[in-house]
């Protein structure tokens, strides 16, 4: 399998110089996408490259600003997921939208339901929603409930119901997240065999490997631009990672700081993991990190990044595998206990797990080091104007005082307020998921210099970022993550941009 | 990076507040409505500030009013941090019963009830202990519902709410149990200073609540909790302890007001005894500018939120309205506070002019 058998078919769908803004952000940029019948489809890029606003545009959940959709010829005009849905685009999301207590039948003719004159025709019901799951060969008792079989199973009878519908095109949209490896094939083979139908599929995933096992074409979109279209099978890997995070590989090497190299040798790990693993997050894996040094965290989007920052901060369980603290066996299952043996974590989403909104700049930086002390031991009014000042100074935080209301703030400076809720505890490990995402430049540059001076005083730092240039300025040494496992770890002058992208790039071992 | 999802949006209240730069504070529309109501009584009702001193007491509207509302008030002041955590306390009310109709029984000792069996003395401390006691194991259950099970609040308080009823009439066979006892008395209608014990257990509540979430971090922690759970807890909030600590205050607080209630009237009446003061009390929280959906919460707001519902009560009997038109009235005084506050309507009122 790989390019189309015909040389150029008529394509099914045509975008064309497809646009949209949001404020202050140009989502979609006049991006061209075509998507030809009998053909599966990859849409890939980072964080912000547009990939769900396209899809939004495209099933009516979002209006373009401009630009046009062709269906089949026809100019189409979706404003509504129902709208898109009666033309024939259909569209299954990570998260099954359908009715977990009703049967799987029901929730294949939901809204729809066939009718006598006496009411629901129930036997037609179960007969062609038989029919619709043997098309992609599925035998199952369609009057349980759906929420009695698998995930997977839940996702086949939503396409099951997107294709009864009747669509032309079927957009997945992550659909493989919650599936295991058997079920991902499961599903792989639904997608040849609808593929083999002549439909036209759109699939959206971070998984690599996924990629270029099923689809034959990738169009890689990033910022809200086209990168291109290209066959599956004449895009290496590295060269499709390199277009998704907009680096060019023959671009110069940048050094990375590795002052303390050799701190190895010399002192005791602070924490150790080993083997630490949880189901469905990230397979075992083993780290050790020093005082004085700086890891770096590297991986796409899905890779398990987060999953492992949320593991060693105890706010995912671990469900095998030892952490060692300092030497001493711990097993970590409260942020607060991981507080208290000195870690911190600065988490990716600032707005639901970083700011409390409604409280004031101080309140929100002294937060952290009051939970420490516990809440019979407050710190002064004076003492928190004091910290709280300190670290708008030291970080250069733009708030015209620290009682305005941390809201107010731009994202920028609310990050920078969250790194002073940790510095202000002198944590001994510092794990920051994401720390200059939606940061401009000059905070951006400034974070990266005060971790550097944070990291020669002697503290750890565990650097998760999908900016690689930023991982390998910062990091002595580099994890790299793909597909939620840990594949390498680069350490002194392996640490650059081109072998962190090779190792992701590389196909996986068994 | 750009990033699409995570745009900031303004919020509703953002969007007003933020080109004053400072928020309002919230105890100022409970307070308007307060004067407002004081003044149309100064001009209106004869009689309404006239204090008098008779045998040493201070009687008065004024006094009446602050008597009065000392329930609501002590409830209020309770559900105040429970509401600050994002949450609601519905069994207040039946707290109220509970703790009144233990402490009856153990002075007492009615043949019909099951507790008549402990034999535990009718000392004021004792009575006093007992009945606080089982408000607060009333608290622990709903704390540990709400903070350890993550049950949602309303579900898990409704439990008590109706139950708790119906353990208080078990407890006193159905049946209301006088009782005569003078230091218990003294509770709910001695007077002190010349002013209504009650009252005297209002300010010290209210002092003790203050200093508690003001003088300690747990104002800090509850606040925290209720603006944002998941923040909260990776900044080593321990948010489920939180929790529970705001019903067990909350509890304790319905404990106290029982006893006084029941101590005024020197009768527990497990069927009327708090009734619908749930409900009166989530009021008084909602306008003294405590959000229901938690964060930040104000104590003095509740307060006076409270006593402007006693007022409110108090005028439409002292001006010989038909009592009738209590509940009526005071849904309409309430409603003009919310839109009042609600940053939504002031914004249309800006618009329009």
């Amino acid at each position: 399998m790989s390019a189309p058998d015909h040389p150029a078919p008529r394509p099914l769908l045509r975008i064309r110089g497809l646009s949209k803004r949001f404020p202050g952000v140009r989502a979609l940029d006049s991006v061209d996408f075509t998507l030809r019948r009998g053909e599966i489809h990859a849409l890939m890029g980072e964080n912000g490259a547009g990939k769900s606003t396209l899809i939004k545009v495209l099933t009516g959940v979002y209006e373009a600003d401009s630009g046009s959709i062709e269906l089949d010829g026809q100019s189409i005009h979706a404003r509504s997921p129902q709208a898109a849905q009666r033309h024939g685009i259909s569209t299954v999301y990570q998260e099954v939208n359908l009715i977990p207590t009703l049967s799987i039948a029901e929730n294949i003719f939901l809204g729809r339901q066939p009718r006598t004159w006496r009411g629901v025709d129930w036997k037609a019901i179960r007969h062609r929603a038989e029919a619709a799951l043997a098309r992609l060969n599925l035998r199952l008792d369609v009057r349980q409930p759906l929420g009695a079989v698998s995930i997977a199973i839940q996702q086949m009878v939503a396409i099951a119901r997107a294709l009864d519908i009747s669509a032309k095109a079927l957009v997945l949209d992550e659909p493989t997240s919650s599936l295991d490896k058997q079920e991902v094939q499961r599903l792989f083979d639904v997608m040849r065999r609808l593929k083999g139908e002549g439909l036209g599929i759109l699939f959206v995933t971070h998984f690599l490997d996924q990629v270029y096992e099923v689809s034959d074409t990738i169009t890689v979109l990033r910022n809200g631009k086209l990168v291109g279209e290209f066959a599956a099978g004449e895009l290496p890997r590295l060269e499709l990672i390199g277009k998704m995070i907009g680096r060019e590989l023959a671009s110069t090497e940048i050094r990375n700081a590795a002052p303390g190299n050799t701190r190895e040798a010399t002192t005791d790990p602070f924490l150790v993991a080993k083997q630490l693993r949880r189901q469905g997050s990230i397979e075992a894996f083993d780290l050790e990190i020093r005082r004085g040094e700086a890891v770096g965290v590297a991986g796409l989007l899905g890779s398990g990044r987060t999953e492992m920052a949320r593991l060693l901060f105890g706010l995912d369980r671990a469900n095998g595998g030892e952490v060692q603290v300092g030497g001493r066996a711990v097993s970590l299952h409260s942020p607060r206990q991981a507080i208290a043996l000195g870690i911190g974590f600065c988490p990716e989403d600032r707005k639901v797990e970083g700011i409390i909104p409604d409280l004031s700049v101080r309140e929100n930086i002294i937060l952290v080091l009051q939970a420490k002390r516990g809440w019979w031991r407050p710190l002064s009014r004076k003492r928190q104007a004091a910290i709280a000042d300190e670290y708008i100074q030291a970080l250069r935080i733009a708030t015209s005082d620290a009682e305005k209301p941390i809201r107010f703030l731009s994202g920028g400076n609310q990050q920078k307020a969250i790194l002073a809720r940790w510095l202000a505890t002198l944590p001994q490990l510092l794990i920051l998921d994401e720390p200059t995402r939606g940061v401009d430049v000059g905070a951006k540059f400034e974070i990266a210099r005060l971790m550097e001076r944070l990291v020669q005083e002697g503290m750890a730092l565990i650097f998760i970022s999908s900016e690689l240039e930023e991982v390998v300025r910062v990091s002595h040494r580099a994890v790299v993550l793909r597909d939620r496992q840990k594949i390498a770890e680069l350490s002194g002058d392996a640490v650059t941009e081109e072998r962190i992208l090779n190792t992701i790039a590389a196909p996986s071992y068994g | 990076m750009v990033e699409v999802a995570n745009e900031p949006r303004p919020t509703d209240a953002s969007a007003a507040d933020s080109l004053k730069g400072r928020t309002i504070p919230p105890e100022i529309w409970p307070l308007t409505a307060l004067a407002l109501v004081l003044i149309f009584n100064a001009l209106f009702t004869p009689g309404f500030f006239r204090i008098e001193v008779r045998d040493g007491h201070f009687f008065g509207s004024l006094i009446d009013v602050l008597n009065r509302g000392t329930p609501v008030i002590l409830l209020a002041l309770g559900m105040t941090l429970v509401i600050a955590t994002g949450g609601v306390d519905l069994s207040v009310g039946a707290v109220m019963a509970i703790s009144g109709t233990v402490a009856a029984a153990v002075i007492a000792h009615p043949p019909y009830s099951v507790l008549s069996r402990l034999n535990l003395g009718s000392g004021l401390a004792t009575v006093i202990a007992v009945g606080l006691a089982v408000a607060l194991l009333a608290g622990i259950w709903n704390g540990a519902l709400v903070g350890l099970l993550d049950i949602q609040p309303i579900v898990a308080t409704l439990i008590l709410m109706v139950a708790g009823r119906g353990i208080a009439q078990l407890l006193s066979d159905g049946q209301i149990i006088t009782f005569d006892h003078a230091g218990f008395a003294f509770l709910g209608s001695g007077f002190l200073f010349g002013v209504p014990f009650p009252v005297t257990v209002v300010l010290l509540m209210f002092g003790l609540t203050t200093l508690l979430t003001r003088g300690t971090a747990l104002g800090l922690f509850l606040e925290a909790v209720g603006n944002n759970p998941r923040a909260s807890l990776c900044a080593g909030v321990n948010t489920r302890w939180v929790k529970l600590l705001a019903y067990v205050f909350c509890s304790g607080c319905a404990g106290v007001a029982g006893l006084i209630v029941t101590a005024d009237i020197q009768a527990a009446d497990a069927n009327n005894a708090g009734l619908y003061l749930e409900l009166d009390a989530i009021l008084a929280v909602v306008i003294g500018g405590t959000a229901l959906t938690g964060g930040r919460f104000s104590l003095p707001g509740s307060v006076i939120a409270a006593i402007l519902i006693q007022s409110l009560t108090t005028t439409i009997l002292m001006r010989g309205v038909s009592p009738t038109f209590t509940l009526v009235v005071k849904a309409a005084v309430i409603v003009a506070v919310c839109l009042l506050q609600s940053t939504k309507f002031r914004r249309i009122l800006r618009w329009r002019r």
